[in-house]
């Protein structure tokens, strides 16, 4: 388990990856079965190769290899053992040794998941996804080596940021990455289509389950982050509009789009060309945003320390994935056929209109994130785009969207009216005005009360369409819950991902009330804030490993009654000569209270202390609503439909192969 | 339809397709312009450019910083020849590593230091181990005198022409090859 | 020219950071700098909201423990107590700081592309949406072969 044996087992992946990408490809163009049928077997080599690569570099960080200069620079012996593990990821080459390994386990999924993909498209579907690693694996190998030694060993490493060591951070870049990535899937799915010139219902439908899968993924991933940053950077916040949190939203909006569009290609062959593009896009940006962060042109404090090869190296692997693609796009898809008849208030009608939506919202944060490097390199002019503005332009965007959410899913397909399906919302319209007459009289501005109410009618609206379609309270229960049984889970997976979205909503509208303070108080003393109590009860000096705390004790009462007892805490990391402050939250499902302790001012004799208190509304909804929606995800992944049934191909006849 | 519209429809359609690849590529482009420009410090996307040059002085006073004595607006005004302006502080190490070619400059040009959120004593101290550059020094005890000059950090600096004008800005160290010969440009043309 | 590796002082060297979220973050401030006022607090605050903290990233001063953003806070809270507009405030730190200093940017020609993407993209989506309306409901291509209606059907079947 030597770094050499890693670096050999990369080479072996990147020389597997290669095989993968060129002979299938070239088998499905001759029609050599032969050459079509060692695209899984690769791909499974390739996936073997990049475990070994892994493990080897696990193995470095938990036995203290302080020879790798990876492990140096981000490892030290005091550090737990989860965060040695964990923090392989944590670092430049590490991440992109594990986008590698996730982007190997994508290949060798569809090896074993596409069995009944006709042989000459899933080679295809292979070869691309072998290209993309390969490209990644040269990286790896060439400009960000985890493996390179260092001699003389030193003693101890650097260690790693106090602020990283923390079990949420610790595992949202694998989740999140497995969203990037993800996409790939599609993304090879649209380059083989574009070669084949052929896409039709079969290719929406399987293209689909790969789209879900990512979606779900990078929707966790995305709730991760953010929750993150609301419990460990202790201001209450969640969300800060930074580049790097963009680059990760632009590709969920886009594949939020892609997974809806590739829906309308499936049941009725139409959106084909304008699909394919999505598939390419979203990974384009999946790629491009986590790799531009990184270059350091993005205004980001996650920029990795720069180094010019690097730069290029990346550029040029985004040009070779992406502008590859574009040119084929531009050559092939003018041949693709499109069809089917199209009626604007109809099931694919909305679903057009969902795909406007979330491409303009996409389109919007895209332009905000990339308009300061842009001037500054048109104009020479420095501006800075973020919160305010991010606010005003996607909120106005989203609402309609929350509002056709609710229709989308009830309208038949075809041709529909809406009087019918307007009629059958009535319980959720119902809620809808009482939720808006409760939030005009509870919320306060003008953008909250209306997210608030489009919110509640998202959740009404899903949870109508479930209630309708099993005859809830119609029938008798035990023949409701026969039809909901009988009921496709896609329909469930669909109802509850679109619910999430309200819930995501509501905790959002609800934490623009959010209210906080900040006082200065002598042990015992009791502060008035949200019809809470908060006293500070005493401070004691507590030891931690490789730290030292200052632990406040704060009770909080209700009505002179005891709520809770919370121990906010701040951090002195000697190592890093840094400090962090450690959140005390406590959480009722309907709000949180939020605790930190600050600065000791104050002589010895008669110390005070600066708390900062919070109490933020629904603020546990904003991720639980992302639960719901992956959950939703994986629900509509577990229908039989999207595993099983995929329909056979016809034979060619009859459609235009590419010219 | 007639064969030409179907033409047309076919040459539209063939343009459509292509506009993403010519996104691609103008983005590409730039984003090549911004890579190359980093390494030539021609592009910082971290520059925040604070629009002093071409300006006035703003008004201003500052007390003593031992050895030196302080400063105000009106000085600089009134000032015959170029001067330049340096915010430093002993708790920044960029500003003790341009401490040598501060030296090495004021024999060029006179320099008046702003001890920026420092202590008299450490300041002092600094200028007692690391030798002295400046004719002048002020203390900017607060930082507020830094806010009305634009200053986001130390080390900072600008040249100021006789009549108090700043004509030339630097955000960076001035240990900095490419700043130094920006900045000698600068004094040249002031000296026209 | 402008700098090559600009080494700031005052932001705190932070070793770098993988995903998510900025640091820098805010620790406990001083509540000796907020307004006794809770009103005029509340429009400082608004005020801070709008002013980005020159030395971190996209965070707002309001959220920043930088020292200058801290300093920043305090003018801020100095011109609301002297019952100077919004306007007034954020102006005051534009003319020092450029607008690098506003989150949100000001409309100008050259930001023209940027507030007006919402309109435009819905725009050009709505335009190519009803373009994919009308040319789909007068059928152009040619009827569907036998095979064509076969496979049609079978997708259906399995929908």
């Amino acid at each position: 388990m030597s770094p050499e044996l890693g670096r050999f087992a990369l080479a072996l992946a990147c020389v597997f990856a290669l095989a993968q990408a060129i002979l299938p490809l070239r088998g499905a163009r001759k029609r050599d079965r032969r050459l079509m049928a060692l695209a899984p077997g690769l791909a499974v080599g390739q996936l073997l190769a990049l475990v070994a690569a892994f493990a080897c570099l696990v193995n470095a960080a938990v036995t203290d290899d302080f020879s790798v200069a990876n492990i140096v620079e981000n490892s030290a012996v005091s550090k737990p053992l989860l965060y040695k593990i964990t923090g392989v990821w944590g670092n430049h080459e590490g991440s992109i040794l594990l986008w590698a390994l996730i982007l190997g386990i994508c290949g060798a999924a569809v090896a074993g998941f596409g069995r009944n993909l006709p042989s000459a498209l899933r080679a295809r579907v292979i070869a691309v996804l072998g290209g993309v690693a390969a490209g990644f694996e040269l990286f790896c190998l060439t400009t960000s080596d985890p493996f390179d030694r260092v001699w003389p060993a030193p003693l101890d490493g650097q260690g790693m940021n106090p602020l990283l060591q923390d079990p949420g951070l610790a595992f949202h870049p694998p989740v999140l990455y497995t969203g990037y990535v993800g996409f790939a899937v599609p993304f090879a799915f649209a380059i083989a289509a574009l070669i084949e010139g052929r896409v039709d219902a079969a290719w929406g439908r399987w293209v689909r389950p790969w789209a879900v899968a990512a979606w779900s993924f990078l929707t966790l991933g995305i709730a991760m982050g953010s929750w993150w940053s609301y419990y460990v950077l202790g201001w209450g916040g969640y969300w800060f509009w930074d580049p790097v949190e963009n680059a990760s939203l632009i590709p969920w909006l886009s594949g939020t789009a892609l997974m809806h569009s590739a829906i309308v290609v499936e049941k009725r062959e139409a959106l084909k060309i304008w699909t394919v593009l999505l598939a390419i896009g979203t990974f384009s940006f999946s790629l491009s945003g986590t790799f531009l962060v990184r270059s350091g042109i993005l205004n980001s404090v996650h920029a990795f320390a720069q180094d010019p090869a690097r730069g290029i190296f990346i550029l040029a692997l985004l040009g070779v994935v992406i502008g590859g693609s574009l040119v084929l796009f531009a050559w092939r898809a003018p041949s693709l056929t499109t069809g089917g008849l199209f009626a604007p208030v109809s099931r694919e009608g909305a679903l057009v209109l969902n795909n406007v939506l979330l491409c303009s919202l996409c389109a919007v944060v895209l332009t905000g994130t990339m308009y300061p490097p842009f001037m500054s390199l048109l104009f020479g002019k420095t501006i800075s785009v973020g919160k305010p503005f991010f606010d005003a332009a996607t909120i106005p965007l989203a609402i309609p969207l929350f509002i056709f959410m609710g229709f989308g899913p009830m309208l038949p397909w075809k041709r529909a009216q809406l009087w019918p399906v307007m009629k059958r919302l009535w319980a959720a319209a119902l809620a809808t005005l009482v939720a808006f007459a409760v939030s005009l009289f509870g919320l306060s501005g003008v953008l909250p009360i209306l997210c608030a109410t489009a919110a509640v009618w998202v959740i009404g609206s899903s949870v109508t369409d479930i209630a309708g379609r099993i005859a809830l309270f119609k029938a008798p229960l035990a023949q409701s819950f026969q039809r909901a049984r009988n009921l496709p889970r896609a329909v469930f997976g669909t109802a509850m991902a679109h619910a999430g979205v309200g819930v995501t909503v509501l905790g959002l509208a609800a934490m623009s009330q959010a209210q906080h303070r900040i006082v200065e108080v002598h042990v015992g003393q009791t502060e008035h804030m949200a019809g809470y109590d908060w006293t500070l009860t005493g401070v004691k000096m507590a030891p931690g490993p490789n730290y030292m705390a200052m632990e406040g004790t704060i009770e909080i009462r209700r009505h002179g009654h005891l709520v809770t007892v919370m121990h906010p805490s701040k951090r002195s990391f000697n190592a890093q000569n840094q400090t962090t402050t450690d959140v005390a939250i406590h959480t009722n499902g309907l709000s949180d209270l939020y605790g930190v302790i600050g600065d000791k001012h104050g002589t010895d004799a008669d110390p005070t202390y600066v708390l900062r208190l919070h109490y933020n509304p629904l603020a546990p909804w904003m991720w639980f609503g992302a639960l719901i929606m992956a959950f939703g995800g994986a629900l509509s992944l577990s229908d039989r439909r999207m595993r099983v049934g995929a329909p056979r191909r016809a034979p060619l006849a009859g459609t235009v192969a590419a010219q | 339809m007639s064969d030409e519209q179907q033409r047309n429809n076919v040459t539209r359609r063939r343009l459509m397709m292509g506009l993403p690849l010519v996104g691609a590529g103008v983005c590409g482009v730039a984003f090549w312009k911004m890579l190359s420009g980093m390494q030539t410090g021609a592009f910082n996307p971290h520059d925040i450019n604070a629009p002093v040059t071409g300006r006035p002085v703003p008004d201003f006073t500052l007390v003593d910083q031992p050895p030196g004595t302080g400063f105000a607006a009106a000085d600089l005004r009134t000032l015959k020849s170029p001067v330049l302006i340096n915010f430093f502080a002993s708790w920044c190490i960029p500003c003790i590593a341009e401490m040598q070619a501060l030296l090495d400059l004021q024999k060029q040009v006179p320099i008046w230091g702003v001890a920026y959120k420092d202590k008299p004593e450490n300041a002092a101290g600094l200028l007692k181990h690391a030798g002295n550059p400046y004719a002048r020094i002020g203390s900017d005890r607060e930082g507020r005198v830094a806010i009305d000059w634009g200053v986001s950090g130390v080390p900072e600096s600008f040249l100021i022409a006789p009549g108090g004008l700043i004509v030339w800005h630097s955000a960076a160290g001035l240990d900095n090859e490419d700043v130094r010969t920006s900045l000698n440009a600068a004094l040249t043309k002031v000296a026209r | 020219m402008r700098s090559l590796a600009r080494l700031r002082c005052v932001l705190p060297l932070l070793a770098v950071l993988l995903v998510a979220a900025p640091m820098a973050a805010l620790a406990v401030d001083d509540p000796a700098e907020m307004l006794p006022d809770p009103r005029e607090e509340a429009r400082a605050e608004a005020i801070g909201a709008q002013l980005r903290c020159l030395v971190c990233q996209n965070e707002s001063i309001e959220d920043s423990s930088a020292g200058l953003a801290r300093d920043l806070r305090k003018v801020v809270r100095e011109h609301v107590a002297k019952g100077e507009s919004d306007r007034q405030i954020i102006d005051w730190m534009v003319a020092r700081y450029g607008n690098f200093i506003r989150l949100s940017p000001p409309i100008t020609i050259s930001t023209l592309l940027l507030w007006g993407m919402p309109l435009l993209a819905l725009l050009v989506g709505v335009i190519a949406a009803l373009r994919v309306f009308r040319r789909r409901s007068t059928p152009e291509s040619a009827p569907l072969s036998e095979e064509e209606r076969a496979r049609l059907d079978e997708v259906r079947r399995d929908a």
